[in-house]
């Protein structure tokens, strides 16, 4: 399978990704510039973190008109996995790929270290080899990671099952002091309703490797070659 | 022309910077300050030849770019 990493002018966590889907999961992989109109044939999309477009109006608000952007909807629309890290995640939401929106965090701090996140639901490309309850360690680098949702928007995304991951305590607990950011019912990753586009604020590709302190953000690459092989969830690598 | 866009965070929308903001004048004292959103305002230099045409505009901005609808709203003033 191909990994596509979406580049902005501004990204800097495109290496981390390419470097995890290469050289620790063996993938092809390759770069894919915000002025590229064509997705070189990947099977899999990550929108890296970073700093797109220097985020000075909003985090994400650039992003989203870039060139990349229309052949990235259009794969997201027939049904190809994509995944937004961080900054991504904030591009994706502002595209309109998924449900939201990000505020400053509650502290008005960037906050920087490894947080706990409990597997909510296995059932999308992202988290397809993880077990519902399973507790991750995996940091997390940013200063707007405050998700908020309408309230009904928000019973919309809990009543479809669309969070993915939750802050919580090492055990897996959800208390207050486990949520880095304020995060509206202590959300760190969610999924839109087809469950093929997950944007997710902790940084999976800084988790691969134990010299680089845990390496729980394994699950996640492997949930997506697990998705790409499987039958059921290969919608995109096999339509085009 | 010239258009005043004010972007604010809805009021059902949390502003963890007003919020503090707010904090900080009390500590000075400011006790009769009772709270404080935050917002953003844009000043728009705009080639349009009468204030209904420079309204469009600034609106049309404003929906795509300056605001986002999920969390703000805006208000527009054109002279």
């Amino acid at each position: 399978m191909k990994f596509g990493i979406v580049v902005f002018p501004g990204s800097n966590c495109d290496e981390d990704a390419l470097h995890a889907a290469r050289d620790l999961f063996g993938q092809e992989a390759d770069y894919l510039w915000h002025k590229d109109t064509d997705l070189k044939g990947a099977d899999v999309l990550i929108l890296p973190g970073g700093f797109a477009h220097g985020d000075y109006l909003r985090t994400g608000a650039m992003a989203r008109f870039s060139p990349i952007m229309a052949p990235v909807r259009a794969f997201a629309e027939r049904g190809g996995p994509v995944l937004g890290i961080c900054n991504g995640f904030q591009i994706l939401l502002e595209s309109g790929l998924l449900p939201g929106a990000m505020l400053r965090n509650r502290s008005l701090k960037y906050r920087c270290e490894h947080v706990h996140v409990r597997v909510e639901q296995n059932d999308t490309p992202f988290s397809s080899a993880a077990s519902v309850g399973q507790v991750l360690r995996i940091p997390i680098g940013h200063g707007e990671g405050n998700y908020f949702a309408p309230s009904d928007m928000l019973e919309r995304i809990e009543t479809n099952r669309q969070v993915i991951l939750r802050y919580t305590d090492a055990a897996g607990r959800l208390d207050d002091h486990s949520n880095p950011n304020g995060s509206v019912n202590a959300i760190a990753a969610i999924c839109n309703e087809q469950r093929n586009v997950v944007g997710m604020m902790p940084h999976p590709e800084r988790a691969c490797e134990a010299l680089l302190g845990g390496v729980d953000g394994r699950v996640i690459f492997e949930s997506i070659l697990r998705a790409v092989e499987r039958p059921a969830l290969q919608v995109a690598g096999r339509s085009r | 022309m010239r258009a005043r866009v004010f972007v604010t965070l809805k009021p059902s929308v949390f502003d963890p910077q007003g919020k503090v903001i707010a904090d900080a004048l009390h500590s000075l004292g400011y006790d009769g300050v009772a709270d404080v959103r935050q917002g953003k305002y844009f000043e728009l230099e705009l080639s349009a030849a009468d204030a209904a045409t420079a309204r469009t505009l600034a609106a049309e901005v404003a929906d795509k770019v300056l605001a986002n609808p999920v969390i703000e709203s805006y208000r527009i003033e054109v002279d």
